[in-house]
């Protein structure tokens, strides 16, 4: 683990409410999550992995205890700061890619720096540069209908890595993707990972994931059983 | 930002059609509606214009305040050194003399007693000098019924129904017994030539039309003549260019206490016109209301299905960051450039359709059957500048208070479910 810490996470619960009552999904979680980290959070379906990427993303906040991202209490964002914290600081990479139909592959890297308001001639660079790490820079004018899911998805992590975040938070960005492609994704974004020092954390159960992580937090019921640093 | 914007909505048909073309055809009716209603009013205008008002009038000041009495012994004298000087001085105008007239209509029998009787309102106007104006401006071709129009001196028009109630036929003889201009008892005889419709009641009910010269021997009016009527040159009343006229004639014939002076009156003065053209507005302002309203409510549902088709679109945005309400504001955006597309081709359509309008008008004479001097066949539209921007209240009202409305269902989005919204 690297020295500064960028995610501290202190008896974080979550719950649910439902019919009869209400649902515990995370269950006493401490963490803390270093710059530069390959994290994946690892369990069953249903284990709570997506409910914590949630709060650590600040799209959800905790029941109970602390979330403290890049310096930020989560539980005391409102919605305007929380939106200003994942716009400047945090990627994300869907499961299903997720990119705006209508437009092109460069269009849709750009636009998370238009929210930025970056000048023309940045934002050209930045798009360029980060579509080069991915090596899309053939398909620029492309439309996502025209490309495969392999692209669709490296397209999605240049629109992820494009402002340079210092976190990526990754929801079984695999799960559509055959074996080859898989690979390959997980390879560009270690390469990214370590070239950068970007944090990546990964949700999920794709065994071909967990072969790239550094580092595995598993969850059961809501509770972190084990904690490990890989060698890879 | 705004540019991302524009070319979602220019790519993306199937979210910018709909709206697209409501605001077209909403913008487009707002427009044609608008200068059909300013065509009715202009038509209305021209129509009293022609009839009755003129554009100016010009009387003496002790004619003009008892305007509704036909005091012709109050008429204009000299009338032939005062046209002079008008057309000298306004040449853009074109002016006309007319001599309205009281009296009865006695028709005799074979043996030269009264047949029959009834009271007639008359109209002296150039008939046979050869200048048409007259002829054209009481649409008189048009509104004849039986009979021909006038073509030697002693020659009378009469209205159709007075002649029924008269039992006369073209070609019988009436004499007219009026005043003359001094008070004492006039006499003429005169050939009805042919009948005429009016178009209204009171009219009709017993009007006659005269050539100038013909009531002027009748009346003892030579070279007198009640009221000088005066016309723009393309003939649409504009209140600017009359009120120049009106500077103008007050410089040339300053006010004095002579009763007997010509004193100039503007249309708008003579009748309760202007009352007309607020009721026309009125009536306008209510219609780009109900625009505004219904295509409201049509766009906010277009908005509610464009808002589905977008909804994985509007998730990633917060997800990426983007505050609900930058969203919102871009909604906004996307729907004021919507609605000046929308507006911008309504607008060009509306107008187009109006501007034919305007030339060949909308002849309706088959379907009326009869024109009359008052009701004619023919409906313009009229285009003014307002037409041009009218059409943009409901465009871009509408769509934007359409947006506002279905926009709001982005603040009820939770972050917390968009993971697993956009897993799908
Ligand atoms: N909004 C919610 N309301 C009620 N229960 C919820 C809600 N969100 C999640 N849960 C429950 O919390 C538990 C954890 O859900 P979570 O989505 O975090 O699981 P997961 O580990 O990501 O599973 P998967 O691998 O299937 O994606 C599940 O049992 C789920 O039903
Ligand atoms: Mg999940």
């Amino acid at each position: 683990m690297e020295n500064s810490t960028l995610i501290s996470i202190e008896g974080l619960k979550k719950y649910f409410p439902t019919s009869g009552g209400r649902f515990t999904a995370l269950n006493g979680i401490d963490l803390t999550i270093g710059k530069a980290e390959f994290t994946g959070v690892v369990g069953p379906s249903g284990s709570g992995k997506t409910t914590l990427l949630n709060i650590i993303g600040s799209l959800d906040s905790p029941s109970e205890g602390r979330a403290v991202v890049l310096g930020q209490s989560i539980s005391n964002l409102n919605p305007k700061q929380a939106a200003l914290l994942r716009r400047s600081k945090l990627g994300f990479i869907f499961q299903s890619y997720n990119l705006l139909p209508v437009y092109t592959v460069f269009e849709n890297v750009e636009f998370p720096l238009l929210l930025l308001r970056l000048d023309d001639n940045l934002r050209r660079k930045m798009v360029m540069d980060s579509l080069e790490w991915l090596g899309m820079t053939d398909k620029v004018k492309s439309k996502p209908a025209q490309l495969s899911g392999g692209e669709c998805q490296r397209v999605a992590i240049a629109r992820a890595m494009v402002k340079k975040p210092e976190i990526v938070l990754a929801d079984e960005p695999t799960a559509n993707l055959d074996a080859a492609n898989s690979h390959n994704i997980l390879k560009t974004m270690a390469r990214l990972n370590s070239e950068f020092k970007t944090t990546f954390i990964f949700a999920t159960h794709d065994d071909k994931v967990i072969g790239y992580l550094k580092r595995k937090i598993s969850l059961v019921d809501g509770k972190v059983t084990m904690d490990e640093i890989r060698n890879n | 930002m705004i540019r991302f914007l524009l070319k979602g909505i220019l790519r993306d048909k199937q979210r910018s059609l709909l709206p697209v073309v409501i605001v077209i055809i909403g913008v487009m009716l707002t427009v044609f509606l608008y200068c059909w209603l300013r065509g009715i009013l202009n038509d209305s205008i021209e129509l009293n214009a022609r009839f009755n008002a003129g554009h100016v009038k010009i009387m003496t000041a002790s004619y003009a305040k008892n305007v509704d009495q036909l005091p012709n012994d109050l008429a204009i004298t000299g009338v032939d050194t005062l046209l002079i000087k008008l057309k000298r001085e306004f040449p853009e105008m074109k002016w006309g003399e007319r001599i309205h007239f009281g009296g009865l209509i006695d028709v005799p029998d074979s043996r030269g007693e009264t047949r029959a009787q009834g009271p007639a309102a008359g109209f002296g106007i150039d008939l046979l000098s050869g200048d048409r104006s007259e002829i054209e401006r009481f649409n008189l071709e048009k509104s004849l019924r039986r009979g021909r129009l006038p073509v030697h001196s002693g020659e009378i028009l009469m209205s159709e129904e007075f002649s029924v109630k008269l039992k006369v036929n073209p070609g019988d003889t009436v004499t007219l017994i009026g005043s003359t201009m001094n008070g004492s008892m006039a006499l003429y005889n005169y050939t009805v030539s042919g009948t005429i419709v009016f178009g209204t009641g009171p009219m009709d009910q017993g009007s006659v039309i005269v050539d100038l010269d013909d009531v002027r021997n009748a009346l003892d009016m030579n070279n007198a003549a009640g009221e000088i009527v005066g016309y723009l040159a393309d003939n649409y009343y504009d209140e600017e260019k009359v009120a120049h006229v009106v500077t103008k004639f007050n410089s040339l014939f300053p006010a004095s206490n002579d009763e007997y002076a010509p004193v100039i009156v503007t249309l708008r003065q003579q009748n309760s016109l202007g009352k007309m053209i607020d009721q026309i507005k009125a009536v306008g302002a209510f219609a780009v209301f109900i625009f505004v309203l219904s295509m409201s409510l049509v766009l906010w549902n277009a908005g509610l299905l464009g808002g589905l088709r977008r909804y994985s679109e509007f998730g990633i945005r917060l997800a990426i960051g983007e505050d609900y309400s930058h969203i919102y504001k871009t909604m906004i955006y996307e729907s004021v450039l919507i609605g000046l597309i929308g507006s911008l081709i309504g607008t060009s359509a509306g107008l187009l359709g109006s501007l034919y309008l305007e030339h060949h008008g909308l002849d309706l004479s088959n379907m009326m059957k009869n024109a009359t001097i008052l009701m004619p066949a023919i409906f313009h539209t009229r285009i003014t500048s307002t037409a041009y921007f009218i059409g943009f209240i409901p465009g871009l009202l509408s769509t934007v208070i359409g947006t506002m409305l279905s926009g709001i269902g982005i603040y009820k989005r939770k972050t917390a479910q968009l993971f697993k919204e956009l897993e799908t």
